[in-house]
């Protein structure tokens, strides 16, 4: 049966449909997988019987000639940043351990709708704070990939690194993200695996803890373009329920798939080239053009001139939102409190948070609380909104110049757990590249191009215009046809 | 701008985060180096920009004023308000005696 | 013209400067943001949605309708109406906050600037009619409700409050008295009645003021202010002027000077004290709400809600003052609420159809029985009346007699009496216990022939010249009359034959 862990959703889905094994087998395989993968630490906690259920329901569907869904039968990872009802809903923080949502959240309860099941709560940098999943309660989550010749534990990149260890790993088929500033697109980029934030507002915010409100977007990650078209159709949707919510129809991406280019413009943004940048990344730019072109794109020449401010924009904003978002977490109505002997109402806050956030959170909660400071409000974070509105500017005029963008996704390959523990700076700039497109609530993937001397991943990055997640997919699926990424890690876990 | 301990003590103390002196002297340069690359914004004409108040272009709904309309954003379900309540007492949330 | 009303301290006379901010709870069934109920008196936490307990992940979505009455208030007093606002997070941490915030409106409130009038009141110390300034309408969230004394060592949170609308209604530091405050409040609440924005109770919370307070001598600057809050009823407010008023006065000639705190009343002293809970809250960090969208207002929506908006006290009290007739005094008292003015209106309509005359030809009567008559019969029954039998009919037709001389202003109070108690039809009341006037001249006549008959001395007396004694020849035809007469015939048959 573990020949059933290597396919994905549209493998899956298709094979249970056809009946050549039952979504209860799926499920039976991929459970196995996940409780053999401990020494990973993706999942905060494991469902198996959610699995189960979802697969027996779909099996008995089956049965009676029903309608299994887009999702029919596959089993999935959440990230722990989804409430999920009777499941325990973390954020990978110990100020929500033990909480038990009495509610699910709008983007899970359409994957379940869809057919889908659960095999756990993926592990996650702590309130989706970090971009190497090092800052989670629940331990550092351990990237299934090693440098060529060492044994040293890896980053599976963040926030979403349970979602990209697991799904790289094959213990699940694919497994949701959010991404705020990356948090998708990056640690997929780290895993050889496919990630796409789509349009801000696509997919309901209702029920996903709340990092960064108006950057905050979930999508799909799984081992190929198709899986995270499936996928996101499967998410994606109208929700009256969050004033954000776009009123769209969902396109049919998965139909709409193709990977033929022709009349379409693939900028390449000349203030992405940047110091610092690894060679090996920049030559798979490079290889991604002509990729691209040879599916029949025009390649030009854009400018995103704002580029270098919008990392420190998105270290305003964001932390800034957090500050506020983050403030409901007391001790009052759920999770952890913290009561020292004799301790008054305020006394109470301050210990249940000291004791309940982890460092990185609280480094960006005081840079929240400290930007929106009297006095100090306009310099800071009405200057960052102002930046932002530049830097999304920037693409509105880029794209009347073509298509789609093409990018790396990260300036760096993945980089040895506690390699950039000492330095929060330089741990931000791993978002260089993720970051603007995010500030401009632009669909955005990554797509694996190649690996790298250490044999490690390498991911290209594909931006959209708004609304345009097909054009990103296309795109997405035309490198994918053509870099023929067949690397797998060597599994040691 | 930078900022010393007394003003990260005050931050902390806004954010109701506690912290000892040790991880008050530690913050202090992590925030300013942090702040220090921020304030290249600084550098950006913004002049005539407006700030960003949506990101895609979308409308505020508005709701009709319908109780309960759906529920899951209805009243009428205080157990699973309460349920993970760290003191929950008589159907009321408890905290420690507030004196106004 | 400037209010008279002066502290006197020491070193001299003091001016005091009043500027409210009045917390309204906007009329919704459902709350600002969540479908949870805003009915009072709930059992604790029963109308709480996941979305006001501020559970991870909840996101809030605005009520079109709280919206609507805030236009609409807005639009009552003259207030210019910003098609472009924004909500905005008001951070600070409290028991009764769940959000950690309150989502409200800083930077871009939804109404502008308006302006209320508080009419003369000689008695209560206002000269003159005085327009105060109002600064601007935003819409807010309200929080829960802490209970301090039922647990010894705890507080307890009840979130039934959480999250339902409130209008917070800022006035310009305009007023200078306790008296015209009061009426600025009970103006405020009457026009938010009469739109129905909110229902005024104050008893039930729906209107708080936070009353800010300083004191300067005549013609200086501003001095510093204080904040003393959620004052819940007129007098309140009045007292808390008063009591701030001459503390501060006290403490600026002993030296010292004014904190601008908040502080809170206390009903059972009338005294004010520093609020302890909120003193290090000052820095609230606001910034534009991220879940949610500015407010884009359409002129569609601004035209219905103007449509909507009835006859506001104003204008009504004006309509009454010319078109009706009735005094500037009896204008005034029946427009000064909704109910006195919609229980007036019916009984003049039913009253004038019943006569058959113009509204304006009957108004004065009919005013002055409900702002007079009709209560003080009510108030001297007690609970032997029941209020339901007051209806516009039986008061109409107990009108109409009148107007028609079938009966006195006294028969008319013992008929409504009788309707009070029974609710029987007042014309049979009249008729079966004999409570109608005697016209019938032949009557009188008889009666009259009799007393002048029995009192040759005072005729001779009265053709002699003291026409005082006229009066004594009416009381002697009514007395004979039993009181029935028609008042009128009698005098008009005296002269007749005295004459």
């Amino acid at each position: 049966m573990t020949a059933l862990t290597n396919l994905g959703v549209k493998d899956i889905r298709d094979g249970v449909a056809g009946g050549e094994f039952t979504a209860r087998e799926v499920a039976e395989a991929f459970n196995a997988a996940v409780a053999e993968a401990a020494s990973l630490n993706a999942f905060i906690v494991t469902t198996p019987d959610h699995a189960l259920a979802a697969a027996e329901a779909v099996d008995a569907k089956r049965a009676r000639g029903e309608d299994l869904g887009t999702m029919g039968g596959v089993p999935i990872g959440m990230k722990d940043l989804f409430a999920t009802k009777g499941v325990q809903t973390t954020a990978a923080s110990h100020i929500l351990e033990g909480f038990n949502p009495q509610y699910e959240s709008t983007v899970s309860q359409n994957l379940w709708d869809a057919g889908a099941g659960m095999l756990g709560k993926l592990n996650l940098d702590q309130f989706a704070m970090g971009s190497s999943n090092e800052t989670s309660y629940f331990g550092n989550v351990n990237s299934p990939w090693r440098k060529a010749g060492s044994n040293a534990a890896m980053s599976p990149g963040g926030s979403s690194g349970g979602s990209s260890s697991a799904v790289a790993a094959h213990i699940a088929p694919a497994a949701t993200g959010t991404d705020t500033g990356g948090s998708i697109r990056q640690p997929a980029a780290f895993t050889g695996i496919c990630g796409i934030k789509p349009t801000y507002g696509r997919c309901s915010r209702w029920g996903v803890v709340a990092f960064a409100s108006s950057l905050d977007q979930a999508g799909p990650m799984a081992r190929t373009v198709e899986d995270c078209a499936i996928m996101l159709e499967a998410m994606a949707g109208f929700d009256p329920k969050d004033a954000t919510s776009l009123k769209m129809d969902v396109p049919a991406w998965e139909t709409g798939l193709s990977a033929d280019l022709k009349g379409k413009r693939i900028g390449i943004p000349r203030e992405y080239r940047m110091d610092g940048t690894d060679e090996a990344i920049l030559k798979s730019w490079e290889q991604g053009k002509e990729w691209l072109r040879d599916a029949g794109a025009e390649i030009v020449d854009v400018s995103l001139p704002h580029t270098k401010y919008a990392l420190p924009a998105y270290y305003i904003v964001a932390p800034a939102e957090a500050s506020s978002n983050l403030a409901r977490y007391d001790g009052v109505r759920y999770g952890l409190r913290d009561l020292p002997d004799g301790a008054g109402l305020q006394n109470m806050y301050a210990a249940t948070r000291a004791e309940g956030f982890g460092d990185e959170v609280k480094r960006r909660i005081l840079i929240g609380t400290y930007v929106l400071s009297a006095g100090f409000y306009d310099a800071y974070y009405n200057q960052a909104q102002k930046v932002r509105t530049l830097v999304s500017r920037d693409f509105a005029e880029a794209f009347d110049q073509c298509d789609a963008i093409l990018a790396p996704t990260t300036p760096t390959a993945s980089f040895p757990l506690g390699s950039l523990n000492d330095d929060p700076l330089t741990m931000y700039l791993n978002d260089v590249f993720a970051v603007p497109a995010s500030l401009a609530g632009l669909p955005a993937m990554s797509v694996p191009a190649t690996v790298n001397a250490d044999g490690l991943p390498l991911g290209l990055q594909i931006v959209g215009k708004p609304f345009d997640e097909q054009g990103v997919l296309n795109a997405g699926l035309a490198i994918q046809r053509r870099a023929n990424f067949t690397a797998k890690p060597e599994k040691w876990w | 701008m930078s900022v010393d301990k007394a003003t990260v003590a005050k931050i902390a103390s806004l954010a109701r985060i506690k912290m000892g002196d040790d991880e008050l002297e530690r913050m202090v340069p992590e925030l300013n180096n942090i702040l220090e690359w921020v304030e290249h914004l600084g550098e950006v004409d913004v002049s005539g920009v407006e700030p960003m108040t949506a990101v895609i272009e979308n409308h505020l709904r508005l709701r009709e004023d319908v109780v309960d309309a759906d529920p899951k954003t209805a009243g009428g379900r205080r157990e699973d308000v309460l349920a993970n309540a760290p003191a929950a007492e008589h159907g009321f949330f408890g905290v420690p005696k507030v004196i106004e | 013209m400037v209010s008279t009303y002066r502290i006197q301290g020491a070193t001299g006379e003091w001016e005091v400067v009043i500027g409210l901010e009045v917390h309204a709870q906007v009329t919704s069934k459902a709350k600002l943001f969540s479908g949870a109920s805003t009915a009072f008196g709930a059992e604790p936490n029963t109308q709480v949605s996941l979305v006001d307990a501020a559970m991870p992940g909840m996101l809030p979505v605005p009520n079109v309708e709280c919206i609507r009455q805030a236009v609409r208030t807005g639009m009552a007093i003259e207030a210019q109406i910003n098609k472009y606002s924004r909500f905005d997070r008001k951070n600070y941490f409290y028991a009764d906050l769940p959000q950690g915030y309150q989502i409200s409106q800083l930077y871009h409130p939804i109404v502008g600037e308006g302006q209320l009038l508080i009419e003369a009141d000689e008695k209560a110390g206002i000269p003159q009619d005085k327009v105060i300034g109002i600064e601007r309408i935003h819409v807010e969230q309200d929080a829960g409700k802490l209970m301090h004394d039922q647990h010894p060592t705890m507080s307890y949170v009840d979130l039934n409050r959480s999250g339902v609308a409130l209008m917070e209604i800022v006035s310009k530091p305009d007023m200078r008295s306790p008296a015209e405050a009061g009426a600025y409040v009970r103006k405020l609440r009457s026009i938010l009645r009469y739109v129905g924005s909110c229902d005024g109770n104050m008893e039930e919370g729906s209107m708080r003021a936070d009353v800010n307070v300083s004191v300067r001598k005549p013609g200086e600057e501003f001095g510093t202010r204080t904040e003393t809050k959620n004052v819940n009823s007129v007098r309140f407010v009045m007292q808390v002027i008063e009591y701030e008023a001459n503390r501060q006065v006290d403490v600026l000639e002993n030296g010292g000077a004014v904190d601008q705190e908040t502080r809170l009343f206390d009903p059972n002293t009338g005294t004010t004290r520093t609020m302890r809970s909120k003193e290090d809250a000052h820095d609230y960090r606001y910034f534009p709400d991220p879940d949610l969208l500015p407010l884009e207002l359409e002129d569609s929506f601004l035209e219905e809600c103007r449509a909507s908006l009835p006859e506001l006290p104003d204008a009504k009290r004006r309509r009454y003052e010319t078109e009706l007739g009735l005094t500037p005094y009896n204008a005034r008292e029946l427009t000064a609420e909704v109910e006195t003015f919609g229980r007036f209106e019916t009984l003049l309509a039913a009253t004038a159809a019943k006569i058959g005359k113009p509204e304006a030809k009957v108004a004065t009567q009919v005013a002055n029985w409900a702002l007079s008559v009709a209560p003080g019969v009510m108030k001297s029954l007690g609970d032997e009346a029941d209020p339901s039998y007051a209806t516009a009919e039986a008061q109409a037709a107990i009108l109409a007699m009148q107007d028609k001389g079938e009966i006195s202003g006294g028969q008319a109070k013992e008929i409504y009496e009788i309707v009070l108690k029974t609710g029987r039809d007042p014309e049979e009341v009249a008729d079966t216990e004999g409570l109608k006037q005697v016209s019938d001249t032949g009557a009188i006549e008889a009666a009259i022939d009799e007393i002048i008959a029995n009192n040759a001395d005072k005729v001779a007396e009265y053709r002699g010249g003291k026409d005082k004694l006229f009066g004594f020849f009416v009381g002697q035809t009514m007395k004979a009359m039993q009181g029935k007469a028609n008042p009128a015939v009698v005098n008009q048959i005296l002269k007749d034959k005295l004459d």
